[in-house]
């Protein structure tokens, strides 16, 4: 962990925004993720289509240190941070969502944006009091406008809409200087016109972040990625562009079930 | 410092608060603080030295104490019982390396010197301690800082060479400030009075701070703010830190308003009175600590009279506070804050009705 800062940038130089070897994830004797190997190029956009219980989330567990894998490793910008804990792997420009909102319900919507501001940059045990003018309050009260919800600012997260909180899931991701974000079923219990918001906002990214997503609407998932992989059991078996999967008889078989599209 | 919507008993739920400048932070203290701080300030012209040093220089200890414990539960979701022994090694320490009545042991060294050195060495045992305690959760918490509270009890009943066993020390010097001697009813209650605001603006302050959010953050959600960035870890055991310099100056207080400390002032007692005035009061704002303080004063000093004016054992006194903490959990968990703001609420409700219509309900 105490690499140095001429060792970290050279390291970052070079080298895939993700490179996972042969990672295994085991629950106890169930094998959630087998042998995944997938490597994901800096600004890449990729989705990750699987049925439920495929390890989708498990993968991104495993990315970010949510837990560790059991075998195999994780490189990060060619960094290897198989053995970083969770906080170590977001200072290097990861970030993710979470299916269910993981939000600090008790604090406004600014609170939160900042925490996550907070969280990537220096002074995060600082016993100064934010100020207005500070430049990490702007930033998070520009995160806020990013993903409209400036109204709602100064509200408890836990007043807001189901489809706000998604928003502001979005906007933790984006604090920072994010790399590589992990989407987890952004468009989980949105409405038609929330979805269409959110291909926008995925589709208007910055192309110097990469994202991998994990959706079930075939819809938003292969509208917004560049490339797809098909989890089923714990494996990836199959990646291609987004056509080639579409039309792929096998895939058609196992996920789309042959009554989709 | 005291915030804009102070009655909210969850001083989470305020936001971020950035004042542009001095007036705009004067006007944001609630009425009732001023009210109580010129009621504080002037308590010594209309009350005695009994009042003034046992009850409020007592309440302002305790609640000291019991606010380092709200930090920690309150802010931080960590339920430490081992507040009262921090504060009590600090006392030890002051003793210890200060002046007492058992010259063997004490080393006599002036006041500026032991005083400091005491509140490091009570922080680096309480980071220790938090070290240990901020791996595991809930219930598991509080088991692991009760044992080395009851560890630390028999390791000074025991132990002669450093903390004389049973009978521990007497006879410690009072403060001498400015050559006033501190101990002086009056004296003390200044002491002891802006040890407490002290404290409690510190806390406050840091509730609001980077830090104090990250701890809330971490409170709420753990996975998620490692998941932001930080580490929970260390953010946890940095919170038993401050929570042990504030819980060591309220046990080196204590020490001198004793002018004693001994292995009954850390036993599993104390302890647990940390707890029950913490959570009387209201583990949701740091005022809660010195009102659960206050009524745990009044309770201990009087209910013996009350007791023996019934026709009872006047030492029964803890059957009368354990029958006030029942009573006031069970109509409100979150203490007498809580109670407070059910009534403000029912009054509230019942704006433009008669009388207390919903009084049967919650």
């Amino acid at each position: 962990m105490n690499v140095s800062v001429a060792e970290r940038l050279h390291a970052t130089g070079t080298g895939s925004a993700l490179e996972l070897r042969g990672v295994t994830r085991m629950f106890g004797a169930l094998a959630a993720l087998v042998d995944v190997t997938m490597t994901i190029e800096p600004g890449e956009r990729r989705a990750v289509l699987g049925s439920n219980g495929a390890g989708k989330t498990t993968l991104f567990n495993c990315i970010t240190g949510d837990f560790f894998s059991t075998s195999g490793t994780v490189r990060l910008f060619g960094e290897d941070v198989t053995h970083f804990p969770a906080h170590e792997r977001i200072r290097r420009g990861l970030r993710r969502t979470y299916q269910i909102s993981l939000l600090f319900t008790g604090l406004t919507v600014l609170d939160n944006v900042y925490l996550a501001v907070r969280g990537v940059s220096r002074g995060r045990f600082s016993l100064i009091r934010p100020r207005r003018s500070e430049a990490l309050m702007q930033s998070a009260v520009e995160l806020i406008e990013a993903v409209h919800l400036t109204d709602v600012r100064d509200t408890k997260v836990s007043e807001l809409a189901y489809g706000q909180q998604r928003q502001l899931e979005i906007a933790l991701a984006l604090a920072g200087a994010p790399r590589l974000i992990l989407f987890d079923e952004p468009a989980a219990g949105l409405s038609p016109t929330e979805r269409s918001e959110l291909v926008e906002i995925l589709t208007n990214m910055p192309r110097h972040i990469g994202y991998i997503i994990i959706e079930h609407d075939m819809d938003v998932a292969l509208r917004v990625a560049e490339r797809v992989s098909m989890m089923h059991n714990g494996r990836i078996f199959k990646e291609g562009l987004p056509e080639e999967i579409e039309s792929d008889p096998e895939v058609q078989e196992l996920y789309l079930g042959g009554g989709h599209g | 410092m005291a915030v804009r919507d102070h009655a909210d008993v969850s001083a989470t739920s305020g936001g971020i608060r950035t004042h542009t400048n001095y007036l705009g932070w004067l006007e944001s203290v609630h009425p009732a603080y001023w009210l109580l701080a010129i009621l504080l300030l002037f308590m010594p012209a209309f009350a005695g030295s009994f009042w003034l040093f046992q009850v409020w220089g007592w309440a302002f200890i305790l609640g000291t104490i019991a606010l380092s414990l709200m930090f920690l539960a309150g802010y931080g979701g960590m339920v430490s019982l081992v507040q009262m022994t921090i504060a009590g090694l600090a006392g030890y320490m002051v003793a210890i390396l200060g002046a007492s009545g058992v010259s063997g042991i004490s080393m006599g060294w002036p006041q500026w010197v032991a005083v400091p050195i005491a509140i490091v060495v009570a922080a680096i045992f309480g980071t220790l301690v938090g070290a240990l305690a901020v791996r595991t959760r809930g219930i598991y918490t509080i088991m692991i800082t009760l044992a080395v509270a009851a560890g630390f009890f028999y390791l000074t009943r025991q132990n002669y060479t450093i903390f004389n066993g049973y009978t521990g020390f007497g006879g410690i010097q009072p403060p001498h400030l400015f050559g006033v001697n501190m101990r002086q009813p009056v004296h003390f209650y200044y002491l002891s009075l802006a040890c407490a605001v002290l404290s409690f603006l510190a806390v406050v302050y840091v509730s609001r701070s980077p830090f104090g959010l990250a701890l809330q953050g971490i409170r709420d959600n753990p996975r998620r703010m490692a998941a932001l960035g930080y580490n929970v870890t260390a953010h946890r055991i940095a919170a038993y830190t401050f929570a042990s310099v504030i819980a060591a100056v309220g046990g080196i207080l204590l020490t001198w308003q004793n002018a004693q400390i001994a292995p009954a002032s850390v036993g599993i007692g104390p302890v647990i009175d940390i707890l029950i005035i913490a959570i009387v009061g209201g583990i949701g704002h740091p005022i809660g600590a010195f009102i659960g303080a206050f009524i745990y004063v009044i309770l201990r000093l009087f209910s013996p009279d009350m007791l023996m004016a019934l026709g009872l054992p006047g030492d029964r006194f803890r059957t009368l506070i354990g029958l006030g903490f029942l009573l006031i959990v069970f109509w409100s968990p979150d203490g007498v804050l809580g109670l407070w703001q059910q009534l403000k609420e029912r009054m509230r409700d019942n704006a433009g009705f008669t009388g207390l219509g919903g009084a049967g309900e919650r």
